[in-house]
């Protein structure tokens, strides 16, 4: 059964269905993370004592980090613009781009914040802020881990619909793109949220 | 102008925003390394960070030109996200201007 109005708008929303799903889907998440925002603020509210974040957490790497995700979100925009310029080779150019910077985070994160800290004894059962620390940066990295997974499709396998359908493929990487932007959002408010304050 | 100058357009546009999320993030961090008290801190911290997120909703999620049922979508998110907001300060109201000590200076270690 073909899947209708993939790459047509549909007349009632003058949207193709993709984009419908993925900004519900959006909406869903901003609940999610919004939850775990208003936790973060009770448990801090309701602390006597906390930890400033810029004294536990290492700023220059949450800094990198930010910059990492930022021009991750400059390179799938630039990986769909590729495609709407009719240009395969620029598209795949970026849309590898942004999966190695999405690596680059997630490496990054692991290996040089999570670990260390782990080996510390710094972990959820310490203190309310590791617990909430870990719990909102680790959902935060599995998105990536999400992310990263759908653009690697795209950049490999997935690609192939280009040859037979690259309207369709051109709406799926901005369907992609848009994802990985809120990722980018997410962060945005993380960071000065845990690391600075 | 054809589709293709059109685009080349919107890509000198998201070189530009960027150009200022780098910049609103250094600001970020020389003004996090300012000792402000935490109400003001949090203040500052959220408004640029709402500037940012606003840039990257408005041009890389190309929001600033999306058809209204999306707008609609965002509003009632945004209604239900302040409601949330509502009953979670609702809850704390009693404990603002009770003193948070760090728990390096109540511990006395750093």
């Amino acid at each position: 059964m073909q899947v209708p109005y993939t790459v047509k708008a549909r007349p009632d929303t003058g949207l193709y269905n993709a984009k419908i799903g993925i900004w519900l889907f959006l909406a869903s998440e901003v609940m999610l993370f919004g939850a775990l925002f208003s936790s973060y603020i009770l448990l801090r509210a309701g602390s006597t004592t906390w930890f400033v974040g810029s004294e536990e957490l290492s700023v220059p790497i949450g800094t990198f980090n930010t910059m990492v995700l930022i021009v991750s979100s400059v390179t799938v925009v630039m990986a769909w613009a590729s495609l709407r310029m009719d240009n395969f080779k620029k598209y795949r150019l970026y849309m590898g781009l942004t999966i190695l910077l999405g690596l680059t985070f997630l490496v990054v994160k692991i290996m040089f914040e999570y670990l260390p800290k782990i080996e510390h004894h710094h972990i959820p059962s310490t203190h309310n802020f590791y617990a909430i620390y870990f719990v909102l940066t680790g959902l935060h990295a599995l998105h990536v881990v999400g992310g990263l997974i759908v653009n690697a499709y795209f950049w490999g396998p997935g690609a192939k619909m280009w040859e037979t359908n690259p309207e369709q493929f051109t709406n799926r990487i901005e369907i992609a793109g848009l994802y990985w932007h809120f990722v980018d959002i997410v962060w945005i408010f993380l960071f000065p949220t845990i690391y600075l304050l | 102008m054809d589709a293709t100058q059109d685009i080349k357009k919107e890509i000198n546009g998201y070189m530009k925003v960027f150009g200022a999320l780098a910049v609103l993030t250094i600001v970020t961090v020389a003004v996090g390394s300012l000792k402000f008290g935490i109400g003001l801190a949090v203040v500052i911290a959220m408004v640029i960070a709402t500037v940012k997120g606003s840039l990257v909703a408005s041009f890389f999620m190309h929001l600033a030109h999306e058809k209204k049922l999306i707008y609609l979508f965002l509003f009632i998110t945004l209604v239900f996200l302040m409601s949330l907001f509502f009953i979670t300060f609702g809850t704390i109201g009693d404990q603002v201007g009770v003193k948070i000590v760090p728990e390096s200076i109540s511990s006395g270690v750093h």
